[in-house]
């Protein structure tokens, strides 16, 4: 393909920081303008609720570059500025401010956001998310003050903020509506030691229970608790809404290219215009590690770095379809939990290490095949199951679980044909 | 602050002073040195920080994890005795003058 003059990228996230530091690396020397609706330089989302949070991070170390590094790299950074418009027409973005951009290539890299509380009283002083910077700071404030705190999901977000809370000694309360913790994307096994590993740190959890309203309201307007759907009560002077995203489609929508849940992308990360590639937590691509080979819209560093990487070797003249395996990490207090792969949805899961022990991981199996590997502090294990998983290896249950098996010989050795 | 040096893979040097107790992949990057990535910001997960250490100067680092030794295998440039992955590197006042040499690749 003709190698564009100017690349224009939306979002200015890991995503979009990437794909514009990457387009340098691939020497391409064309213009490449981003554009960001949050202040400042470029972060990273992942210590927001970890080392930020415990005030082991502070704004300077989370900043992905300085900046100087934008400065070198003719990376032209148009921060705290909304894109409002895309006319693919004129090849060109309406910001918020009325201004046109131009632009030969577009990426859009626009995130997700946090799904808001369906529930009267979510509105309430009290009430938060953790999404940005922003909310970081205050929350990493409120916290100085708050004795109880109820988190609504148990999802990673706020099983990492229960943690964090819990160890300052916050009494935390989990309300979530299925029967156990980040159900949507764990095997039974290892939410189980999650689920016990926080509880004795002192979090409650309340599960199979959907919150109904934020209690408060009374005093200055501020939260006091959630009321669940049978009507029980739990109090918290803080309340965490954790309860996933929702993609940054709305721009792709109103110029007509084909979003569904996330703007969807071929395996070049092409949109259904050839002119516009979408990357990240906004984007569902075809991923062969995935049940049906996806589509799916992945939220994680690894997928937001990698897709960025393979839309800036396009774009410099080396096209390659997207396929790096996934992986992705969770703090939650002393345990560091590591996937690999799509280990859900999985009909078989194998348990290799001692759980007792804290230290194992759950091989998770799909039609025969391995679809992924949870780890908690087995790091070797995380390694390895990236590389079986990269290189298609055979690998079967009874194996896995064996711990005289040597998963590392096994790891080196492609799939015979 | 000690005095970390940086070899590019070309030979050209950068000095930086990096705080006692912040890892060189942090000062690094903070100060916008090329040639390290740190895609997982230090989380030890996605060796794109693996750095070349001067060899008489191993012995200032702290020990290997298991976990650090591991992800050596999966690097983008070639593992070596003295490579590193310089986010498990946290500088104390014995490094000043450590020299640690880039990669030509992090990717
Ligand atoms: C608290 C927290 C902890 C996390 N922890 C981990 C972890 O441990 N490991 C892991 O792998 N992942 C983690 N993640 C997920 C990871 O951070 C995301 O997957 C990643 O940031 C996605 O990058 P992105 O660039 O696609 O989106 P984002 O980083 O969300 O960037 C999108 C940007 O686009 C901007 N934008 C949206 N619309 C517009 C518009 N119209 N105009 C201009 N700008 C716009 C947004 O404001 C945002 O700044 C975490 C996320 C959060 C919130
Ligand atoms: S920054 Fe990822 S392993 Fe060092």
């Amino acid at each position: 393909m003709n190698r564009p003059g100017t690349v224009l990228v939306l979002g200015t996230g890991q995503a979009g920081f990437q794909v514009a530091a990457s387009l340098r690396e691939e020497k391409f020397d064309g213009r490449v303008v981003l554009v960001g609706d949050e202040p400042g330089l470029p972060y990273q989302r992942p210590p927001l609720s970890k080392a930020y949070l415990t005030g082991k991070a502070d704004a300077d170390a989370v900043r992905l570059r300085p900046d100087r590094f934008f400065a070198e790299h003719r990376l032209e950074l148009r921060a705290g500025e909304r894109a409002a418009r895309i006319d693919r027409a004129g090849r060109r973005v309406v910001l918020a401010s009325g201004e046109a951009l131009p632009y030969d290539h577009l990426v859009l890299a626009l995130g997700a956001r946090n799904r808001a509380l369906p529930v009267p009283g979510a509105e309430l002083d009290g009430v938060v998310q953790l999404r940005t910077l922003g909310d970081a700071e205050g929350l990493r404030r409120r916290l100085e003050t708050t004795r109880e705190a109820v988190v609504v999901g148990a999802g990673f977000i706020g099983l990492e903020f229960a943690a964090v809370a819990a160890a300052r000694g916050v009494a935390v309360t989990v309300v979530e509506a299925a029967d156990r913790p980040m159900a949507r994307s764990l095997s039974v096994a290892m939410s189980a030691f999650f689920r016990g590993a926080h509880e004795r740190q002192g979090v409650r959890f309340v599960f199979g229970a959907s919150v109904v309203r934020v209690l408060g309201g009374d005093g200055g307007g501020r939260a006091t608790g959630v009321e669940t759907a049978d009507g029980r009560r739990f109090p918290g002077d803080l309340v965490l809404v954790g309860i996933g995203v929702v993609p940054n489609a709305e721009l792709a929508a109103d110029a007509g290219l084909a979003v569904a849940d996330g703007i969807v992308v071929d395996e070049r990360l092409e949109t259904s215009d050839p002119a516009i590639s979408a990357i990240g937590d906004c984007a569902r691509h075809p991923c062969r590690f995935a049940a049906g080979a996806g589509p799916v819209r992945i939220e994680s560093v690894q997928n937001a770095v990698d897709q960025a990487r393979c839309v800036a070797a396009r774009l410099a003249g080396r096209t390659a379809p997207y396929g790096a395996v996934p992986w992705f990490w969770s703090d939650q207090g002393a345990s560091k939990l590591q996937i690999a792969g799509m280990a859900a949805p999985h009909d078989r899961a194998v348990v290799r290490g001692d759980p007792a022990g804290g230290a194992f991981s759950v091989f998770c199996f799909r039609e025969g095949g391995l679809a992924g590997v949870e780890s908690v502090n087995r790091p070797l294990d995380h390694v390895l199951a990236r590389k079986l998983l990269a290189n298609g290896a055979d690998l079967a249950p009874e194996q896995a679980a064996d711990p005289g098996f040597d998963l590392k010989a096994r790891a080196g050795t492609p799939r015979a044909a | 602050m000690p005095n970390i040096v940086f070899v590019h893979p070309d030979g050209a040097r950068e000095e930086l002073e990096i705080a006692e107790g912040t890892s060189v992949m942090q000062g690094a990057t903070a100060q916008g040195i090329d040639g390290i990535v740190a895609e997982c910001g230090g989380n030890c997960m996605c060796a794109t920080c693996h750095v070349y250490i001067e060899p008489s100067q191993l012995a200032l680092l702290p020990a290997m994890s298991e976990e650090e030794d591991a992800l050596l295998d999966g690097t983008a440039s070639e593992r070596r005795p003295n490579s590193r992955l310089s986010c498990q590197i946290a500088v104390t006042p014995a490094m000043g003058g450590l020299v640690v040499n880039l990669p030509e690749r992090q990717v």
